[in-house]
């Protein structure tokens, strides 16, 4: 198979100049599609910033409704923002949340996919499997069996199961990305520093732990998105307690307040921001 | 890095830094297999035990080990099952053809603004998925910025709608899938060495006869992926057919979660999230023994 790779490199120089004029206006078929894919998969992004400039004439006093119509620009909507006290608490605790049960899975994560990356062990495939299973099943399923098992032991659903479920959907996504980092590690520094002296604790905080930390990071925010983006299992697990995507779907029966639209592009102004800034960080020390 | 350094020390410790009897690796899987053992293993024992009792919400389930629960959850929600089975394939192969292009066009022409467009593609992740169903039924809506502005210009009638149809519940859960669709596309099509295409190409094949014999096949590991991501939550979505949805869309998600959430009927909730689940694991493994057998015809 190679041969023919390395024979066809050598003959391809001349073939493109005979090809290239019986596709003039076709070659910018693709290129064209893909740009209009991307703004159709952004399109409901602008739609959100747009509409949390939306006047909401004829509202009902203090708990005015999103009009899907234009109807005039304000800012009203960014100055009233912590005006509701349902969704304020809502969002607070997809915040507290999404922060606390990152930092468990990633902490309990770390552990895992390190322990997966570096040793056979009895029941390595066992903990494969469920990990496998945990990430694969519909979040549905997810959903109804932490339900059940809330109900069958009689425990009132909140903010405590919620911080459970939470973390544990979120361990294998951190343990994958850990362990993905950790396999290409180079083993030999953390054997140079055992030979210079350091006993094993000290070499994992400062040689292992250090290396590892691109992919703890990721790892981290990955849970915290996926924590704070989670509608289904937050349902069947909050009780009476409410998060940001529950609260807002309650409000879709009788009407979307445009201070949910207002802290949308607030989050995902922030959100991309710091991707972004990450990113270049990234960039700039490769 | 530094690993120019190492030739010159000696290679005498290596061997026996790896002691076969070692506890470490159970220390370190410990905390994470308890809480998955505790919140995974034993909650979905829990819902197939549920799934097997009888009783009411009010008087409390009893476990009877009633294994016909299955099929009365089945012949009174066949009509929802299947109604998600037909829309879950519609946007599996929807999503396909529309993500398979971009997918190839990133993989093959990026260049070096590949992490570009990938980070394009997952921009709309940033805002939580409710609120973008939200959003799509603020743009479907009867007399929305799009409809609303096509029947002020009379190129539509006044009767037209999409919100509250199947199309719009189909198109809401195409559009939230689609990067779960395109990523593992992507990865299949970027590890194809180029130069394979090249040889097809030399050796006279035209360039559509080219993708279908060389490209295609080896992406295919990558189709399969994808139509699993894409398939699987698609069965179980309910959020799409409860904001864009009307009567007579809801699919078995809506069934489950209002049974459960709603109606207490745990059992018959149980029962079906447990067929969800036997869904999700046959298709697991015939992806598998496809990708097994796909290896075999290539070598």
């Amino acid at each position: 198979m190679s041969a023919v790779a390395t024979e066809s490199r050598r003959e391809v120089a001349p073939a493109p100049l005979a090809r290239r004029p019986r596709r003039r206006w076709t070659r910018w078929l693709l290129p064209s599609y893909v740009v209009t894919f991307i703004l159709y998969l952004s399109f409901p992004i602008f739609v959100i910033i747009l509409f949390s400039f939306n006047q909401t004439r004829g509202g009902f006093g203090t708990s005015p409704r999103v009009k899907t119509t234009w109807i005039g620009f304000t800012t009203e909507w960014y100055g009233r923002l912590f005006e509701l006290p349902d969704l304020t608490a809502a969002l607070r605790h997809s915040i507290t949340i999404g922060l606390v049960s990152a930092l468990a899975a990633t902490a309990l994560g770390t552990l895992l996919g390190l322990a997966l990356a570096r040793y056979r062990f009895r029941g390595r495939s066992g903990a494969d499997f469920v990990i496998f299973l945990s990430i694969s099943s519909p979040e549905i399923v997810l959903g109804a069996s932490l339900a059940s098992f809330f109900v069958a032991l009689g425990v009132s659903r909140g903010l405590g199961t919620l911080f459970l479920s939470h973390t544990m959907f979120s361990i294998a996504f951190v343990t994958v990305t850990v362990r993905a980092r950790a396999a290409g590690l180079d083993r030999s520094l953390e054997a140079a520093a055992m030979d210079l002296g350091a006993n094993p604790v000290t070499t994992f905080f400062k040689v292992t732990l250090p290396l590892l930390y691109p992919g703890i990071l990721a790892g981290f925010l990955l849970a915290f998105a996926l924590s704070m983006d989670d509608f289904v299992i937050s349902q069947f697990t909050q009780g009476p307690a409410t998060m940001f995507p529950t609260w807002v779907f309650g409000a879709t029966k009788v009407g979307i307040p445009p201070h949910v639209f207002a802290f949308a592009t607030i989050i995902f102004l922030t959100g991309a921001t710091v991707a972004m800034v990450h990113a270049l960080t990234q960039l700039r020390r490769t | 890095m530094e690993r120019s350094v190492q030739p010159d020390l000696p290679r005498v410790a290596a061997p026996e830094r790896r002691p076969k009897r070692s506890r470490a690796p159970y220390g370190l899987a410990a905390p994470a297999l308890l809480w998955l053992l505790i919140l995974f293993v034993i909650p979905m024992l829990a819902m197939a035990s549920l799934s097997l009792q009888t009783g009411n919400s009010l008087e409390g389930f009893r476990q009877t080990f009633r294994f016909a629960n299955f099929g009365d959850a089945l012949s009174q929600n066949g009509e929802f099952l299947v109604r998600s089975l037909r829309n879950a394939a519609v946007v599996t192969c929807i999503s396909l053809l529309l993500a398979y292009p971009v997918a190839y066009w990133i993989a093959f022409y990026g260049g070096r603004f590949k992490s570009v467009f990938l980070f394009l593609l997952l921009l709309p992740f940033f805002i939580s998925f409710v609120i973008r169903t939200v959003a799509w039924s603020f743009i479907l809506s009867d007399n929305g910025i799009v409809f609303g502005t096509l029947k002020n210009f009379g190129l539509l009638p006044e009767s037209y709608r999409v919100l509250g149809t199947t199309f719009a519940v189909v198109a809401g859960i195409t559009y939230n899938l689609l990067p779960f669709t395109i990523l593992p596309l992507y990865v299949s099509l970027e590890q194809i060495d180029q130069r394979l295409v090249e040889a097809a190409k030399d050796l006279y094949a035209s360039r559509t006869r080219a993708f279908l014999k060389v490209v295609l096949p080896l992406s295919l590991p990558g189709v399969f992926a994808a139509v699993l991501l894409t398939s699987i939550p698609a069965i179980g979505d309910y959020i799409n057919a409860s904001v864009l949805g009307g009567p007579g869309t809801a699919m078995i998600g809506n069934v489950i979660q209002s049974e459960f959430l709603r109606d207490r009927n745990y059992p018959e909730a149980a029962a079906l999230a447990f067929l969800l689940m036997a869904i999700m694991l046959v298709g697991a493994v015939l992806y598998a023994r496809v990708l097994g057998t796909e290896r075999i015809t290539e070598a």
